[in-house]
Parts: C-alpha cells; sequence; structure tokens
C-alpha cells in the first residue's frame, strides 16, 4: 500500500511536466506579440521591451522552459503583469478560499445526495423518489448563474438572511492560521466568526454543490438499486440484522463504489464552476482570481493557476483511487 | 431427544407474485410441519417455488409478493401475524437460513468476523471480545483451521467450501431451532458437498435444530433427509418418508426427477432431464399442471386437477393415476 503511493506520486512527475510544457506553451501561441498585447496598444517600445526581458522572451525557447520549470521548483510563479505582485503570495491567499468553498459544496453534495439517494432507493416508487428524482433532474441541468442570482435575489435582498458576498462580515474579526476560515474560527474558538464565515459559504456552496449533488443523489440511487438485490442483503436480512445496519453498512458500503467515482470526477468539474460562483458572490478565490487575469490579460497569472488548478486535480484522483480500497477490499494495488 | 410436538408447521400458503401481468402463484397451497432433529427434505426443479416457500418463513417476501393464504405456525404462533420487529428476532436466532453460493451470499466488503460478530451481537447480550470468542469457537466448530486467523480475512480470501462453512457457522451462531438450508451444495464441489452434508449431519445431531433441506437434488435427499416433499409450479405433488420416496415413488414427476440422479458409478451416463418446461405460473392450464410433460398423462389429466391424497399411511400423492385400480394398472414397477 505504502510503496504504491510512493509510485503513484512518482508518477505525477511526468503528468505535472505535461501540463507545464502547456501552460509554457499558452504564452507562445498568443496571436502577435505577447507583451504587446499583455500591455496594451498603448504601451511604448521601451516598456514592451522591458516587460519582455523581465519574461526572458527574448531567449530562445528550451532556455525559457528550462528557467520557467527551475522557478517553480523554487515556488516562483513570478510576477503579475496587473498588480506587479508575487503570483505566489496572491495565490497563496485566495486558494485557501476556493478550497475551503469546494470542499464544504462537496461535503453538502454527499451527504444530501448520498441521502436522497439511499432514501429514493429504499422507497422505490414513493412520492420522495419521485420529487427528489425530478428534483435531480432538475439539478443536473441547473444554471448555476442563474441558481446564484435567484439565491441572492431572494435570501439577501428580500428576505435578507444571508450574506450576498465575501467570506466574512467587515465587523467580524478573525485570527487567520490555515486561511480556512471555519477551521481558523474552531481553532481560535471564535463562534460569532465561524457562523458568520458559515453563513457566507452557505449560498455559494448550494449553488456550487447543486450539479453533483444531483449526480450523486441519483448515482447512489441506481446503485442502490442494485445492490439491494444482491444474495448478501438477503443474508444479511435473514440474520435479523436491524434495517438501519442492513441499509446504510451493508448496502450502502457496496454501493458506494460507483459514487466515488462520480464525486472524484465532479471535484474536478467543481473547481471550474468555481469561477462563476466566486464571481457571483464576491468570493475571493482563484476562480475569480484566474477569471480577472484571463480579462486582464494576465498571461502569467493564468499560466500559474492553471498549473496549480492541474495539480489539484491529479490529486484529487489520487486520494479517490485511494479511497476505492477503503470500500472494496477486494481490489489489490500493486 | 425424540420430540413429536413440530417445531414448525406450514398451513395451506399461497405466495403470489401480484404483477401487471397477473398474479404469479409461486407457492400455491404448500402444507408440511417439521419436528425437532429432523430433516425434511423440498425437492424440485429450478422455479417450482422452494425459495419462496423458505421466504416466505423467514417473513422475507417483498412487494410486489405477498403471502395471500395460510399460517405458518413457529412454537404453536402464526409469523404471518408478527411485526417486522417481532420477526427480526426470530431472524437468525430462532430459525435461520443459509443459502445456495456462499460467494455471493456473504459481504465481500466485510471481514467474516464482522459478519459473525455482528449476527451474535444482534441476537445475544455479548460484548465484542465475548462475541468474537462466540465466532472463534463457530467456526471452529464447523471445521475451519485456525479459526483466530481467519476471522480476519475477507470472503473472498476464502474458498467456496470455507465460505460455506462460515456461511453455517453464522447460522447456527444463537443455535437456533430450525436450519432452513437453501440449497446450500449446488454451487459446491462434488467432494465438498458431501463434506458440507456431513457437517450438518454432524451439527444436527450435536445441537438438535430441525432443518429444511431445499435442494434440485434427489441424491442430497437420499444422503440427509428423513421425509420429503417433492414440488411443483408451487404445489406440492409428493410427499412421503425418504425410504417410502426412494422405494416406490408414486409421482410421475418423481420418476423423472429420479432420472435425472447422477449415477457415480456411470459418469459418462446422459442425465435424462424431464422433456419440456414447467407451465406459467400466471396463467396455470386446466387439469393437472404437469400433464403436459406427463409421459402417462391420461385424458382426464387435461380436465380434472388432481387433489392432494393420502395413498398410504405417510404417503401423500396429487395424481389422478391414483385416483381409482383401474388407472393404477399403467403404473410401472
Ligand atoms: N419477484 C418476483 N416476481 C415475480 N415472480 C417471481 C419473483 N420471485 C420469484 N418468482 C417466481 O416464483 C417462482 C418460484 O421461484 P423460487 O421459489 O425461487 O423457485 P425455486 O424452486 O427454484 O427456488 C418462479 O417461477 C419465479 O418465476
Ligand atoms: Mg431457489
Amino acid at each position: 500500500m505504502f510503496s504504491y503511493i510512493i509510485k503513484r506520486i512518482l508518477m505525477l512527475i511526468p503528468v505535472l511536466i505535461g501540463v507545464s510544457i502547456l501552460t509554457f506553451s499558452l504564452i507562445h501561441l498568443i496571436p502577435g506579440d505577447p507583451a504587446k498585447s499583455m500591455l496594451g496598444e498603448k504601451a511604448n517600445e521601451a516598456q514592451l521591451e522591458a516587460l519582455r526581458a523581465e519574461m526572458g522572451l527574448n531567449d530562445p525557447l528550451y532556455s525559457q522552459y528550462g528557467t520557467y520549470v527551475a522557478k517553480i521548483l523554487q515556488g516562483d510563479l513570478g510576477e503579475s503583469v496587473q498588480s506587479k505582485e508575487s503570483i505566489a503570495t496572491e495565490v497563496a491567499d485566495r486558494l485557501p478560499a476556493t478550497i475551503e468553498l469546494a470542499l464544504f459544496a462537496m461535503v453538502l453534495a454527499i451527504i444530501v445526495g448520498v441521502l436522497a439517494g439511499v432514501i429514493a432507493a429504499v422507497k422505490q416508487y414513493s412520492w420522495f423518489d419521485n420529487i427528489s428524482m425530478t428534483g435531480a433532474l432538475f439539478g443536473v441541468s441547473m444554471p448555476i448563474f442563474w441558481l446564484g442570482l435567484m439565491m441572492i435575489w431572494l435570501f439577501s435582498v428580500q428576505l435578507n438572511i444571508l450574506p450576498a458576498s465575501g467570506r466574512l462580515s467587515n465587523d467580524i474579526q478573525l485570527g487567520l492560521i490555515t486561511n480556512f476560515y471555519l477551521i481558523d474560527s474552531i481553532l481560535t474558538l471564535n463562534w460569532p466568526a465561524f457562523k458568520d464565515a458559515f453563513l457566507h459559504l452557505l449560498m455559494p456552496g448550494i449553488a456550487l454543490g447543486t450539479i453533483p449533488m444531483a449526480i450523486i443523489a441519483r448515482m447512489t440511487r441506481s446503485s442502490m438499486l442494485e445492490v439491494m438485490k444482491q444474495d448478501y442483503i438477503r443474508t444479511a436480512n435473514a440474520k435479523g440484522l436491524a434495517s438501519y445496519l442492513v441499509i446504510f453498512q451493508h448496502a450502502l458500503k457496496n454501493a458506494f463504489l460507483p459514487v466515488l467515482t462520480v464525486i472524484g470526477l465532479q471535484f474536478g468539474l467543481l473547481l471550474g464552476g468555481a469561477v462563476l460562483t466566486e464571481t457571483i458572490f464576491s468570493w475571493p478565490g482563484i476562480g475569480r482570481y484566474v477569471l480577472n487575469a484571463v480579462l486582464g490579460r494576465d498571461y502569467p497569472v493564468v499560466q500559474s493557476t492553471i498549473l496549480i488548478i492541474a495539480a489539484i486535480f491529479v490529486i484529487v484522483n489520487l486520494v479517490t483511487d485511494l479511497l476505492y480500497k477503503f470500500f472494496d477490499p477486494r481490489i489489490k494495488y500493486d | 431427544m425424540e420430540n413429536n410436538t413440530p417445531i414448525l408447521e406450514v398451513k395451506d400458503l399461497h405466495t403470489h407474485f401480484l404483477t401487471k401481468t397477473g398474479a404469479v402463484k409461486a407457492v400455491d397451497g404448500v402444507s408440511f410441519d417439521i419436528k425437532p432433529g429432523e430433516t425434511l427434505g423440498i425437492v424440485g426443479e429450478s422455479g417450482s417455488g422452494k425459495s419462496i416457500t423458505a421466504m416466505s418463513i423467514m417473513q422475507l417476501i417483498s412487494p410486489p409478493g405477498k403471502i395471500v393464504q395460510g399460517e405458518i405456525l413457529f412454537e404453536g404462533e402464526n409469523l404471518n401475524n408478527k411485526t417486522e420487529k417481532e420477526m427480526r428476532k426470530i431472524r437468525g436466532k430462532e430459525i435461520s437460513m443459509i443459502f445456495q453460493d456462499p460467494m455471493t451470499s456473504l459481504n465481500p466488503v466485510f471481514t467474516i468476523e464482522k459478519q459473525m460478530v455482528e449476527t451474535i451481537r444482534t441476537h445475544e447480550a455479548m460484548n465484542k471480545k465475548q462475541a468474537k470468542q462466540r465466532a472463534v469457537e463457530l467456526l471452529d466448530l464447523v471445521g475451519i483451521p485456525d479459526p483466530e486467523a481467519r476471522l480476519k480475512n475477507y470472503p473472498h480470501e476464502f474458498s467456496g467450501g470455507m465460505r460455506q462453512r462460515a456461511m453455517i457457522a453464522m447460522a447456527l451462531a444463537c443455535n437456533p431451532k430450525v436450519l432452513i438450508a437453501d440449497e446450500p451444495t449446488t454451487a459446491l464441489d462434488v467432494t465438498i458437498q458431501a463434506q458440507i452434508l456431513e457437517l450438518l449431519a454432524k451439527l444436527q445431531k450435536e445441537l438438535g435444530m430441525a432443518i429444511i433441506m431445499i435442494t434440485h437434488d434427489l441424491g442430497v435427499v437420499a444422503e440427509v433427509c428423513d421425509r420429503v416433499m417433492v414440488m411443483y409450479a408451487g404445489k406440492p405433488v409428493e410427499f412421503t418418508d425418504v425410504l417410502s420416496l426412494f422405494d416406490h415413488a408414486k409421482h410421475p414427476y418423481t420418476w423423472g426427477l429420479m432420472h435425472s440422479i447422477p449415477k457415480i458409478t456411470d459418469q459418462k451416463q446422459k442425465l435424462e432431464a424431464i422433456e419440456g418446461l414447467p407451465p406459467d405460473l400466471r396463467a396455470l392450464p386446466k387439469g393437472c399442471s404437469f400433464a403436459a410433460r406427463c409421459k402417462h398423462a391420461m385424458d382426464s389429466c387435461f380436465e380434472v386437477d388432481p387433489s392432494f391424497k393420502q395413498y398410504q399411511a405417510n404417503h401423500h400423492v396429487r395424481c389422478l393415476l391414483y385416483e381409482n385400480e383401474e388407472n393404477e394398472k399403467v403404473v410401472p414397477s
């Protein structure tokens, strides 16, 4: 098991090299002069030349790539063209916000989705099954943008019970340790901040979590229906086990494997969905950061954030694979 | 240990599946009783209603299936009137079951230990340690070597025979009064089959439970049963003690089943399955359900549904051949 993990981590290297080549070439795929496109038409020749020199655009390609990789390995992601700040610092500020939102959305999606799927399967063709699966059908095709705006209209504008933007209210103080606000407020035993951060997470979390929730619910239902027919469920019933044990232990642990696959895939897509959600809810995360970079043609920022998102994607994949073993002891890693 | 009050009595059981295309009469008028320490065989081709009879006793029939008529008396109490909660106290404790395929009947994602301990702790007031100790004893009882270490295994790490032993250990965990074995050896190799049957016989002697042995193999019946009920299309067609059955079976269907017993002496002999297929249980033909496949069918067999008649003491048969003396002349001896 341990050697498998090491092996999988080593296998990440070629993947990341591939991604780095892709992100590196991004800048060279820009039609025309990248420096001009970054600084705009009004820039003078001296400014352009300075940027080219700074970014090493005059060097031969292979040495440009070498420098790029060497810098990344030292944790130097370069500078933002727009803000002149270190990208590494800016990312470190924003990444936890995105990860916190994504995890919150995913946990919400898993809890609600799995529960709804299990109940729908156990009570097949009941009103709960019909309503939740119709809901899931809508959920799968829900435009995040529309859902987000409707929630803001209802809960912030009309009812005024949930905050519409940001991670924390202005009048709330929170000492930062991990930059995950829920965790930091627990670590500092700051309950007002915990409640405030939680309320801020709620709407963007729901907006981001709706599609995965719907997909997880449908997958759980069909997987549970399949498992409930199996002989070992009949055995569990014939042993006289309580029905909640039969359903939530014996059936769900078997039914969870395909759901886990879906969760892994959805988590990756969720990072993409974060761009929209963060924009609607002014969430200070990496999604909004990358969107602004794209709009402002801040190519170094785009490069670095894509690289980071790719790395996260690959790590999520690895974790999913390792979790398989937990749910199915028959899986052998070698 | 002889005790003549039946532990379990099934009276005129009817279990139907109420499907959109009509009621499937999976079990249609089954009656039998079984005494402590006795082994009752239920034989019949696949689809004849054996498993549904067993599941009805356990009250594990789920919609569209329904017990539409009859009584199932366990220690004199009708299980049909028990609540689900009451039944959960009976299943696995008073009446246990083992199944055909030990590979699929054990949960693949839990260890043998977890599956045994949870059974024991559902019914007995034991802590985890005591339950584990009991599990070790049980595995030892069913002849699994090195039980302590084996508890840590998952079902896929056991061989087929071992799995069935583990299933038996689990079923016997709470000393049930009735063990229903639904084709317990069908999925196993011949040599393992014999071992499992021997084990069941040995355990029955030690623990004194009644066994309902469901099988489609009269060879198994010959080996372990005291009395036998032969089922066809949801109905009992012959019911007698095992000696009478092998000495002078009455029903042409039973004769057919006997021809399909493999003979060890003559491996290459082609098994003679009964020709034709069982009828559609939604629309049973007029007359005897077996008439269309019966070599001895008379005209009246397609008109009159025979009743289940006592032919001799301890011998019931459902066949027109025995309804009057004239007909009996065609019976081969
Ligand atoms: N869920 C169901 N719906 C409709 N018919 C069923 C269902 N389960 C079993 N049956 C029918 O009940 C009959 C008896 O089945 P069963 O008791 O399993 O036979 P066997 O004697 O092989 O154990 C079969 O013909 C089968 O078609
Ligand atoms: Mg069966």
